[in-house]
């Protein structure tokens, strides 16, 4: 899982997204959400791996992802120490989309710390989402 | 990234005539103006090299720059004909390899990527693949760089004179050396030669613990020249080394850089079954240069191109200390993977490991499998709790292998891990299961060559215990009757 994971990210094989279909759709065949949303990176991140690896999951799952959130800034997560992760201030900021009262399911791709999760659901939940769920694949 | 027709790279707002490179039809490649100041740095690291931007810290201005003045070529990552795909780095061409993406680096729906090669970094349709055109690096000429004070045996001397001689002359040829011929002091001569004369270099091999023997061996004989050792997760990466010891990996990075490559163990995996590796050797050379294969154990296919002349070949049937090699004796050990169920061993293999330790000679044990190995290893252990076990995923391999050598532990089983490489001084070696056919011919002399390398313990057992006689162990058992009887016949045996 591992090697997988690395692979897909870091080296950028798209294809492997695929792989984690049938898991991501077995999964939300029991979720109750009005959109999928991907943790967003930021623009340079996104032009160095070539595509966002969240997204790529939610789009090879046969569902459309909704970009609902932007990066403010940009040094990578799995660079930073596990107490960082933590106490860092808030990284995401909301795109402007009326999210009033919806459910919104977070996909990505590594929990770690959960606190980039925390800080993306922070966010919804201040622009007014009625619930924000996530979903990940791996433990990191 | 897109470019437009006359190749201004763009990585956002793309304006409406930009392209992949893919899709650009003939790159242009600007003549080389003299009087642009050129970044050492970057002609240092990109020299030779076929490298991606990422892998490159300068920024894109300063690169495009050195493409405009001509120093620098832009090709085609993908290329994609009307009938096939082919990577130009690594010259996949199984169309299985490729998939594609929507790229925000180009923008495109479905940019292409090969698979093969992506460990290296992702080469898709919109990445140029950066070389350097420009005037080379100057380097120090050192003169004579050699300094070893040993001698060749008539053999080596024979072969040496060979490899120098092609080195000069930009051919190509083979040494066949028997293991334990002392392959790589027949190559000092020629290297010195080429270097010399300011020739880059390169001996490439397929296997990481060969670089890593053959970095030190090297630079303590050309101690006054800078020698790259390059293998995933080396630090030398970008050192330009008139000397440069490489995995055939890690060629893939090179394009038309070295005068010289010498391929060691050509025979071994991955090299022979993965054809991007060969497509790598091919394309680090330069278009006149020469090139040195060296095995113990060519495949057939290079034994009738020698046979036939199609192939220049030069052979050292012996070994340097003038034994003769030891001839592997077969043994029928029944349906030995039944016993190991039953938590047997065949008798035979018993008695033979039995006399072994009471006479405290250390041996081998190759076994085809791990499991197989994991297995026998619980049922020595009742009986000697000392032995040790390793394969090629173990993390404690370079440990456990130390430990035979300070002779901690009589016995080591491995599967075909420690086929070649490696030399324990007085050993013995029993193959079990030879019949499996992960024991090529190849492989089977090569682990044969384990046995009797050092000068003091010329001598040893090597024995095949097998469940039915393969072509393999016979045509590996012919090959090294037929390498002693040249030996004998050119008087390079004594005994």
């Amino acid at each position: 899982m591992k090697e997988t994971l690395a692979r897909y990210k870091f080296r950028g094989d798209y294809v492997l997204a695929r792989a984690f279909s049938p898991f991501i759709k077995e999964k939300l065949k029991n979720l109750n959400f009005e959109c999928l949303v991907p943790i967003p990176l930021s623009p340079e991140r996104l032009y160095e791996r070539g595509f966002n690896q969240s997204a790529a999951l939610i789009r090879e799952a046969g569902f459309t992802p909704k970009d609902l959130l932007q990066r403010i800034h940009s040094e990578k997560q799995s660079k930073k120490s596990r107490l960082d992760r933590i106490h860092q201030n808030q990284v995401f900021e909301p795109l402007n989309i009326n999210i009033k009262n919806k459910i919104i399911l977070l996909v990505d791709d590594i929990y770690t710390t959960g606190s980039t999760l925390y800080h993306a659901a922070r966010v919804l939940k201040n622009g007014g989402a009625a619930s924000v769920f996530s979903l990940t694949l791996a433990r990191g | 990234m897109r470019f437009t027709p006359n190749m201004t790279p763009y990585i956002k707002d793309f304006p409406p005539e930009s392209l992949p490179i893919s899709s650009i039809d003939t790159i242009p490649e600007p003549p080389l103006n003299e009087n642009f100041p050129l970044n050492k740095e970057l002609q240092q690291i990109l020299h030779g090299k076929q490298l991606l931007f990422e892998n490159l810290q300068h920024p894109l201005e300063e690169i495009h720059q050195h493409y405009e003045n001509g120093y620098i070529t832009y090709r085609k990552g993908i290329i994609k004909t009307k009938s096939k795909t082919v990577c130009a780095r690594c010259g996949n061409q199984e169309q299985s390899l490729f998939a594609h993406f929507p790229c925000a680096r180009c923008g495109e729906e479905e940019c292409i990527y090969c698979r093969k090669c992506i460990m290296m970094g992702r080469v898709s349709e919109c990445t140029p693949l950066i070389d350097w055109c420009g005037p080379e690096p100057d380097c120090e000429l050192t003169e004579h760089p050699l300094e070893w004070q040993g001698t060749l045996s008539p053999g080596q001397q024979h072969a040496s004179d060979q490899v120098r001689q092609i080195i000069i002359e930009n051919r190509e040829l083979l040494v066949w050396a028997v293991c334990g011929a002392g392959k790589t002091e027949v190559l000092f001569e020629g290297i010195n030669a080429a270097l010399d004369s300011g020739k880059r270099v390169c001996i490439a091999t397929p296997r990481t613990d060969v670089v890593l023997e053959l970095g030190p061996r090297l630079q303590a004989v050309f101690p006054g020249i800078q020698v790259a050792v390059l293998y995933g997760g080396s630090e030398d990466r970008h050192l330009q080394a008139p000397l440069t010891i490489a995995t055939t990996h890690q060629l893939l990075r090179f394009y038309k850089a070295f005068d010289t490559v010498i391929l060691d163990e050509v025979d071994a995996f991955p090299y022979t079954a993965d054809e991007s590796l060969q497509y790598a050797v091919r394309q680090s050379r330069k278009e006149h240069s020469s090139m040195v294969y060296l095995t113990a154990t060519p495949n057939q296919k290079w034994q009738n191109e020698c046979r036939s002349g199609k192939m220049d070949f030069v052979t050292i049937p012996a070994r340097y200390h003038r034994h003769p090699l030891p001839v592997p004796s077969f043994k029928w050990c029944g349906n030995w993977e039944k016993s190991l169920q039953q938590d047997k061993l065949p008798p035979a293999v018993t008695q033979w490991i039995k006399k072994r330790i009471d006479n405290q000679k250390q041996c081998l044990l190759f076994l085809p499998k791990i499991d197989k190995m994991e297995k026998v290893l619980t049922i020595l252990r009742k009986t000697y709790p000392k032995i040790q076990a390793v394969s090629a995923e173990d993390p404690e391999r370079k440990a456990k292998v130390q430990m035979m050598r300070n002779k901690e532990i009589p016995m080591l089983l491995t599967t075909t891990i420690l086929e070649r490489g490696v030399t324990f001084p007085n050993i013995d070696v029993a193959v079990l299961g030879s019949e499996d056919r992960i024991f090529t011919e190849s492989a089977l002399v090569q682990i044969a060559g384990r046995v009797g390398r050092s000068a003091q313990f010329p001598r040893g057992d090597i024995t095949f215990f097998h469940y039915g006689k393969t072509e393999s162990m016979v045509k590996a058992r012919k090959q090294i009757l037929h390498m002693n009887a040249e030996a004998k016949k050119k008087g390079l045996i004594d005994y």
